[in-house]
């Protein structure tokens, strides 16, 4: 039996699934301020009764770091950055102290001026000085050569708690973006390895042998000992969830649009033959854009509990939620008052609901029902225009050959998979709005916690070779190694799908066989004169980020948790 | 993020599925270190600066500007249609008022390309800036245009097409043609007998430097950009200039290209040469975005820049002045240099070898031109080729007068056949090449 929980920003719901018979209970909990409590209270309501040595895995989907950088309880970092030329850099100074420092690597990897080790002295004295704990290590094309952060973070080893190394945390080029998510993740390492520590002390206690997983925002998991070393891969976790869960209780083979309708927002996300769109460079958090590998997620301000307005004869919802909706005592009209209206949802206090919708079809000049349905209308074609919206951009995206302009496979969404507490009740207006089929899963509602449960541990690698420098590097790994000049495109993957294979296997995954691909692959020769004297090489593998299928019968019984 | 003073729009086609052959300098891998250090430097992430996928120009856009030979089918590919759809990309951004500037950093490269195409010439088969100003012209109506013509080589084929028009003043700065492909681009190439000066020509001796480029920015291109009142600036940026550049001899920077697209401010830049993959374009590239955004290039700097590199000796400094000074003077006399030389004429006839490097073909042309007040004049072109082509070129610029017109007509469906393997009208008022 598989354990999934997926901490919200309102409710914590937990699932236990079996993959062979399915969802077997569910608990939905009000989040607490202390996250630990909310796990506890859930997982003590979910596993009550249950024999531990039957669970497998536990998997947590988790918004400790989230929080933690929203709300700005960091720890301060001191951040280094060897930027050399380029943009000018002090826009990058985002540590509490932060020092600009000579050398550089150019894109091929080459060092094209060195480290200054006075001036590294000099850096070492104010880091002492001023007793910050936490540092981020971060030079712009670390990713073809490590080299300078190797060398600074071995020059000041000794005198910190945590050092981020920017190589480490992707393959991927950007610089600033690689500065943003050293810093985040130093800032956040202590409050995340607190967190750690008394989860998998609260595991034991509860007899859980098993290291326990915590969900990414790409949709895969990561074992909760190596997520220590990388916390700031499990900030935005949330969405991803959702979407595992609308893919393993709805799998497609095809073109699909993923909505997560909640009380405030609904989040739309896509997937290309069933398997889910990635962001292209990572995910932002706050005001900073990191490297962080996510699933495509854009949040509307459009949810079961978004306020509606009626201005100049015309029909506003969201992006605000005032409150609950009115047949719960909320203070304004909802689209959750619309279904409870027309009678299509049961929920709290229908005459609230009716009284809240009057003023509305009093001005729209409607009868309550007309004005209720004129809602749930425009509330699922505003969803819809944000979806077309959204395939138009996705499809206009730039790409770099011939090949793909000429051949270029649009995105063409031939389903919507809809999840979220109110999905089932939108689903008629949803369909007519999208005009495409609309499904929606048993258990919608807790999509989310079926989806944290049945993720599996995902990694990317990107491999650089030079031919003509003899050299193989691949940075998430910090592995470098020489190569010979007839090294090819062909062994490139056979070193990549090996290292993914126990890159894998490091981060907890435990299935026979992961599912490798390569998902881009590039080969340039690098000439001098008009004589070609080496090749370029550039991969990038991963393990498809899909959750286990779920085999075997739900249980619909939505009313509560049931004994096993 | 950094916020950019100014919204930038940015088409980027690498095309790293095309190259003319493995060891060519235009070939794969010519971007790709360019686009390693935009993506490093996180240029895309500057709110403001927008990529724009290409489009795909269509034969329409190209025969607006172009007469292929023996068709165009057999002479275009669709690495130069990207191209060429890349910069009517960027265009269309700037006139639709997404962005303020914009910069299309496409490949393969254009202003080689005359109006005449038997083949590929100095790596282009198309000319990307031409066809851009005329589908902007023909879909947004006149614009009074400026192109400065910044790479290393003269743009001859930008020069041609645009020969016979007042309304597109072409200006460029290059290495001498006596020391550099395609070996034209001399002080006397001045514009056509209807359009005498609009054609401003700098040969820059070997070893110019960052101050004489910049020299001739500010003492010559804008004084007459200021005279001229262009609607739009564009900028063909070749940069092969670059002190690293292997096919060329001159000692410009990226600081130095920075600084020339701050003082120039084109509304569009457009990639033409560049064969310093390595050691300049990446430099060169992230300076020019940075300079058209208006954000601090002062931090752009090759590995191996030293002022020493960049300077170029007091003679070259003398000479540019002059220069300079002698072309400035011919632009303000450039009415009576054309009455002097149409006097008494009613039409005047050149006649040229055309070389197309990167086949070995040759091409001989006469065109004629006639005299007139009124237009730019009806143009023909007799043109014969050493691969057997013979074709006879009929050109009707916008606001044609009526006389032009009717010769110009008269001549097409007048002319022998037998004469010719192909007989073109090129008629801009209504859009259509015509053929026999």
């Amino acid at each position: 039996m598989f354990v999934g929980l997926d901490m919200g920003g309102t409710h914590t719901d937990a699932v236990l699934v079996s993959p062979q018979d399915g969802v077997l209970r569910y608990v939905k909990k009000p989040t607490r301020h202390d996250f630990l409590a909310s796990i506890e209270e859930a997982l003590e309501e979910l596993l009550d009764g249950i024999h531990t040595s039957g669970i497998d895995r536990v998997n947590l989907s988790t918004t400790v770091c989230t929080n933690a950088i929203v709300e700005g309880k960091t720890e301060p970092v001191g951040l280094i950055i060897v930027p050399g030329p380029g943009l000018n850099p002090s826009f990058l100074q985002c540590g509490q102290l932060n020092f600009i420092i000579q050398g550089s690597i150019d894109h091929r990897g080459r060092e094209t001026s060195p480290l200054n080790e006075q001036e590294l002295n000099w850096v070492k004295q104010q880091l002492r000085a001023t007793g910050l704990r936490s540092l981020a290590v971060v030079g712009k094309f670390s990713t073809r050569n490590p080299t300078h952060e190797l060398r600074i973070a071995r020059f000041l080893e000794g005198d910190y708690d945590f050092v981020t190394l920017g190589h480490r945390l992707s393959g991927r080029l950007g610089f600033p973006r690689r500065v943003y998510t050293a810093y985040l993740n130093s800032a956040v390492w202590r409050v995340f390895s607190r967190f750690a520590d008394a989860v998998q002390a609260y595991l034991a206690k509860k007899g859980l042998v098993t290291e326990p997983f915590i969900l990414k925002a790409d949709g895969g998991t990561l074992a909760l000992s190596v997520a220590k070393n990388v916390p700031v891969e499990t900030i935005l976790s949330g969405p991803a969830a959702s979407i595992m869960g609308a893919l393993a209780l709805l799998p497609t083979e095809e073109d699909a649009v993923i909505l997560d309708i909640g009380g405030t927002t609904t989040d739309i996300s896509f997937c290309m033959e069933g398997l889910p769109l990635l962001e292209p460079q990572g995910i932002k958090i706050g005001p900073h854009l990191t490297l962080v590998r996510s699933l495509l997620a854009y949040s509307v301000g459009l949810g079961g509990d978004s306020c509606i307005q009626v201005k100049e004869g015309q029909l506003y919802i969201g992006p605000e939620r005032l409150g609950p909706p009115a047949c719960l005592g909320g203070p304004a009209p909802t689209p959750t008052d619309a279904l409870v209206v027309l009678g299509l949802l049961h929920l709290g206090n229908a005459e609230l609901s009716r009284k809240a919708l009057k003023s509305v079809a009093n001005s729209l000049n409607l009868s309550i029902d007309s004005a209720a349905e004129a809602v749930l209308s425009e509330f699922t074609k505003r969803i819809a225009q944000v979806v077309g919206d959204l395939v138009h951009q996705l499809n206009q995206k730039p790409v770099y050959t011939l090949r793909e302009i000429l051949m270029g496979r649009k995105l063409q969404p031939a389903k919507a998979i809809v999840v979220g507490t109110p999905a089932r009740f939108f689903k008629p207006f949803l369909s007519k709005a999208l005009g495409i089929s609309v499904e929606v899963p048993e258990l919608a509602g807790v999509a989310n916690a079926i989806g944290a449960a049945l993720s599996r541990p995902t990694a990317s690698l990107t491999v650089f070779a030079d031919t003509q420098q003899r050299r193989v590097l691949i940075p998430e790994i910090g592995w470098e190694e020489s190569i010979p000049a007839h090294f090819t495109v062909e062994k490139a993957k056979v070193l990549a799908f090996q290292f993914l294979r126990r890159r894998l296997k490091e981060i907890g995954y435990t299935e026979p066989e992961p599912e490798l691909e390569v998902i881009e692959e590039q080969v340039f020769n690098v000439v001098r004169g008009f004589n070609t004297v080496g090749k370029n090489i550039r991969l990038k593998v991963q393990n498809k980020p899909l959750p286990m299928s779920l085999v075997g019968s739900l249980t619909t019984d939505l009313k509560g948790p049931s004994p096993v | 993020m950094l916020k950019a003073p100014r919204r930038v729009g940015l088409v980027f086609f690498p095309a790293y599925d095309w190259a003319i052959s493995p060891t060519h300098p235009e070939r794969e891998e010519r971007l790709l270190y360019t686009q390693d250090q935009i993506w490093e430097e996180g240029i895309l992430d500057i709110e403001g600066i927008v990529e724009y996928r290409p489009q795909l120009a269509s034969p329409r856009d190209v025969e607006r500007v172009h007469i292929c030979v023996p068709d165009l089918e057999s002479r275009v590919t669709q690495s130069d249609l990207i191209a060429a759809g890349g910069a009517m990309t960027a265009a269309e951004a700037v006139l639709q008022g997404e962005v303020e500037r914009a910069f299309a950093i496409i490949r393969p490269p254009g202003h080689h390309a005359h109006r005449i195409v038997y083949a590929n010439r100095g790596f282009c088969n198309i000319n990307n800036e031409a066809i851009m100003i005329e589908y902007i012209r023909q879909k947004y109506g006149p614009k009074k245009v400026a192109i400065v013509d910044t790479d290393c080589h003269h743009g001859d084929g930008t020069q041609d097409i645009y020969w016979h028009y007042r309304d597109t003043l072409f200006i460029s700065l290059h290495q001498d043609g006596r020391t550099l492909y395609p070996g034209t681009g001399f002080l006397n190439e001045f514009g056509g007998p209807n359009a005498c000066g609009y054609t401003l020509n700098i040969p820059l001796p070997p070893e110019t430097g960052e101050e004489g480029f910049l020299y001739v920015i500010e003492n010559l291109v804008l004084p007459v950009l200021e005279e001229f009142k262009p609607d739009l600036i564009i900028n063909s940026a070749g940069q092969d200039n670059h002190y690293t550049d292997p096919i060329t001899n001159m000692r410009f920077s990226a600081q130095g290209y920075a600084r020339l697209n701050e003082l120039l401010k084109p509304d569009i830049a457009v990639l033409e040469g560049g064969y310093s993959i390595e050691g300049a374009l990446p430099y060169v590239n992230v300076g020019i975005i940075l300079a058209l955004a208006g954000l601090d290039y002062s931090y752009v700097r090759e590995p191996d820049y030293s002022s020493v590199r960049v300077s170029q000796p007091k003679e070259i400094s003398e000479y540019i002045a002059r220069l300079c000074k002698e072309t400035y003077a011919a632009w303000r006399n450039r009415e009576d240099i054309r009455a002097r030389l149409v006097r008494g004429k009613k039409e005047v006839t050149r006649q040229r070898h055309i070389y197309y490097d990167t086949v070995g073909l040759l091409e001989f042309q006469k065109e004629t031109t006639l005299v007139c007040d009124e237009c730019p004049g009806l143009t023909f072109i007799d043109s014969y080729s050493d691969r057997g082509e013979h074709i006879l070129a009929v050109f009707l610029p916008r606001k044609t007068c009526k006389r032009c017109r009717e010769e110009g007509e008269n001549l097409y469906r007048r002319a022998d056949i037998k004469k010719y393997t192909a007989i073109f009208l090129q008629d801009r008022e209504n859009d259509t090449l015509l053929r026999r």
